[in-house]
């Protein structure tokens, strides 16, 4: 199994502004929210970012797909730097998260040319994954809807979609089934599953265990912006359910400060 | 990929023209509005200035001295009554429907002028005239009568004139029309013109920019390969071009209506303008939308939402309109060519220039140079805004 992303002491530190001082109840001026985090992850396989909710999961994720910069470390994805080569980055990548929208005047099937069109895609080649994608996620019915008339449900899969338009080999999604219905969850997953069969590679970050254990090959838990575990999927549980062995970490992390 | 900065440009448009009312309120009701009110206006000044010319109106003369009396006869659309002017008269005419004028003359008025010394010290005979001000006809009549007797008492006193109207063919004002018009234009149209582009470009550009980022479809762009000059630049061009069509379109409001508010078909005065003075008047206008529709956009960028955009705007729109309004407080355009080094007041000066028929080569070239120039650094600058994660995902 080949590596095709290498995280190499990943920092990123925030600056609160008095008004976040207050409501965090501190007198600390930063915020570390990632912490000398490295890591790997191999071709074709799903990996995961397991962490509670501001363990910095999502910032990893914005500084791979070149949204943020790191303070320090830096990563390589399929060889390319997310310092010093971020478009290079982002022509490879697919990034998906609840954040990034579409603008709801214009019609999935203006915004499946539109993106195509700056990834540099041949207009023969558009017109033929555009079929294939709309018909899988049933968007084909909607392509001349306005995305502001489309369901919540319908929006998630086109931006699905529209993130995919180049066929990246890597790709970034943050939170895949936050705030989707079942159906459209399990939409999403068996997709995930398919794209995995295909040879890609997907990192995913998630704070449910189920979805862990149901996708991922290997998984990373990051507790405090930390790197507390990472390794095989049996490796990490020990023989315990993950959930178990999940709060059996954070009790050490944590044990101290309690 | 250099043509990236091409579709982004082709979905800013896509936007605009595949709206049906954002086109209409952002590039044609411009021009149809100025167009309406200027007509409005200009007819009806013509109408007040026609207005109660033919209506009839009662002169009540007390004591009319035979001196007067042919002039005040001669007054058109008057019927002349000598009588007495009683209160009661004077009372009624506070009834502005009243189309009536009362003048009282002192008795004997014309013997007392004759021997009347302006050294003695005694106050000159006083003639009562009572109008109503509010009634078009009594007030026009008024005017008329007061205008026959001041020139009477000039007559009487007659010394000398200046520029007499009855010399044959005079000709004092040696102005010829079109630098009249060209000097009432060339102080007004720089200004309509910043105005409207500046409309224009706020129509479009807070959305386009500040939305995009509060709605997160900015995000969005940010993650595909785009670089970030490419996407500054396709913004700016293409806001700048819609706001161009919008500033032509008050401008053809403007060109359509001008003639009527000035009213110069009745006056007979026509524009006598070159195709090449319009033309340097196009390209200041879009080196000046350039300039105009990039620092909006930096604001915009700078800015956490739509309304807050507005807010950060409006003192850049105050210097803009200030620049717009300095041919009124100077006479002539500025020698100095580093005058034209200040944005939108060089495109103000270029653009009086050409109005008052005095365009010089020089300064237009300036202006464009320097111009473009600050739309460089814009774009560098928008760049770095889309670049910086503190500018575009800070909430």
């Amino acid at each position: 199994m080949s590596e095709i992303l290498r995280v190499e002491g990943l920092s990123k530190t925030f600056k609160l502004t008095r008004k976040q001082q207050q409501i965090e109840r501190t007198s600390r001026k930063k915020i570390v929210a990632v912490d000398d985090l490295s890591f790997t992850a191999n071709r074709g396989e799903i990996f995961g970012l397991l962490g509670p909710n501001g363990a910095g999961k999502t910032t990893t994720l914005r500084m791979l797909a070149t949204l943020i910069a790191p303070d320090k470390g830096n990563a390589f994805i399929d060889g390319c730097s997310i310092v010093s080569q971020p478009e290079q980055v982002r022509a490879k990548i697919g990034f998906l998260t609840s954040e990034l929208k579409l603008e709801d005047f214009f019609t999935p099937n203006y915004l499946f040319d539109f993106f195509s069109q700056l990834y540099g895609i041949a207009p023969d080649v558009i017109a033929q994954r555009k079929a294939k994608l709309f018909e899988r996620f049933g968007i084909d019915r909607f392509a001349e809807v306005k995305v502001a008339n489309l369901s919540t449900g319908m929006k998630q899969k086109v931006s699905l979609v529209i993130s995919l338009v180049h066929d990246p080999e890597f790709v970034i999604f943050d939170e895949p089934t936050n705030g989707l219905d079942v159906l459209t969850a399990r939409t999403v997953t068996d997709y995930l599953q398919e794209l995995r069969e295909q040879g890609k590679t997907i990192i995913l970050s998630t704070h449910i265990f189920s979805l862990v254990e149901k996708l991922c090959d290997r998984v990373g838990v990051i507790i405090d912006g930390r790197m507390t575990a990472c390794g095989p999927l049996e490796e990490v549980c020990n023989g315990l359910s993950l959930e178990d062995r999940f709060f059996e970490m954070y009790k050490e992390v944590k044990g101290g400060e309690e | 990929m250099k043509n990236n900065a091409w579709t982004i440009i082709k979905k800013e448009f896509a936007r605009v023209f595949g709206d049906r009312q954002l086109l209409f309120t952002s590039v044609i009701m411009p021009g149809l509005l100025i167009y309406i009110i200027y007509s409005l206006l200009g007819s009806g000044m013509q109408k007040m200035a026609t207005e109660g010319t033919d209506e009839m109106v009662i002169v009540r003369v007390e004591n009319l001295p035979e001196s007067v009396a042919p002039m005040v006869e001669n007054l058109p659309s008057v019927v002349v009554l000598q009588q007495a002017v009683l209160q009661e008269d004077i009372d009624k005419l506070e009834s502005k429907n009243l189309n009536e004028v009362l003048a009282r003359f002192p008795e004997a008025f014309d013997s007392i002028v004759a021997t009347y010394d302006p050294q003695s010290g005694v106050a000159a005979p006083n003639i009562e005239i009572y109008y109503n001000s509010a009634n078009n006809a009594s007030s026009r009549v008024y005017q008329m009568l007061k205008g026959s007797l001041t020139a009477y008492e000039e007559q009487l006193s007659n010394r000398f004139d200046i520029n007499r109207a009855d010399v044959e063919e005079a000709q004092f004002d040696m102005a010829s029309d079109d630098d009249v018009l060209g000097s009432i234009l060339s102080k007004l149209i720089p200004m309509l013109i910043l105005m409207m582009l500046f409309s224009g470009v706020m129509a479009i550009a807070p959305s386009s920019i500040a939305g995009e980022k509060e709605r997160g479809t900015i995000a969005t762009l940010l993650v595909t390969p785009l670089r970030r000059n490419e996407l500054a630049l396709g913004k700016v061009v293409s806001l700048s071009g819609i706001a161009l069509m919008s500033g032509i379109s008050s401008f053809i409001g403007i060109a359509l209506s001008l003639p009527k508010m000035i009213q110069a078909d009745a006056a007979g005065i026509e524009l006598h303008y070159t195709t090449s003075d319009y033309l340097v008047i196009l390209i200041t206008i879009m080196a000046a939308v350039l300039i105009m529709a990039s620092v909006v956009s930096l604001l915009s960028a700078l800015a956490k939402d739509v309304k807050n955009a507005g807010t950060m705007i409006m003192p850049f729109m105050l210097v803009v309109v200030f620049c717009g309004l300095t041919p009124m407080f100077q006479s002539g355009t500025p020698e100095s060519l580093t005058a034209y080094l200040i944005p939108f007041y060089n495109a103000v000066q270029v653009m009086t220039s050409v109005f008052a028929h005095e365009m010089k080569w020089m300064p237009v070239i300036v202006t464009l140079a320097a111009n473009v120039c600050y739309t460089g650094i814009a774009v560098w600058g928008l760049t770095r805004m889309f670049n910086s994660e503190k500018v575009m995902f800070s909430k």
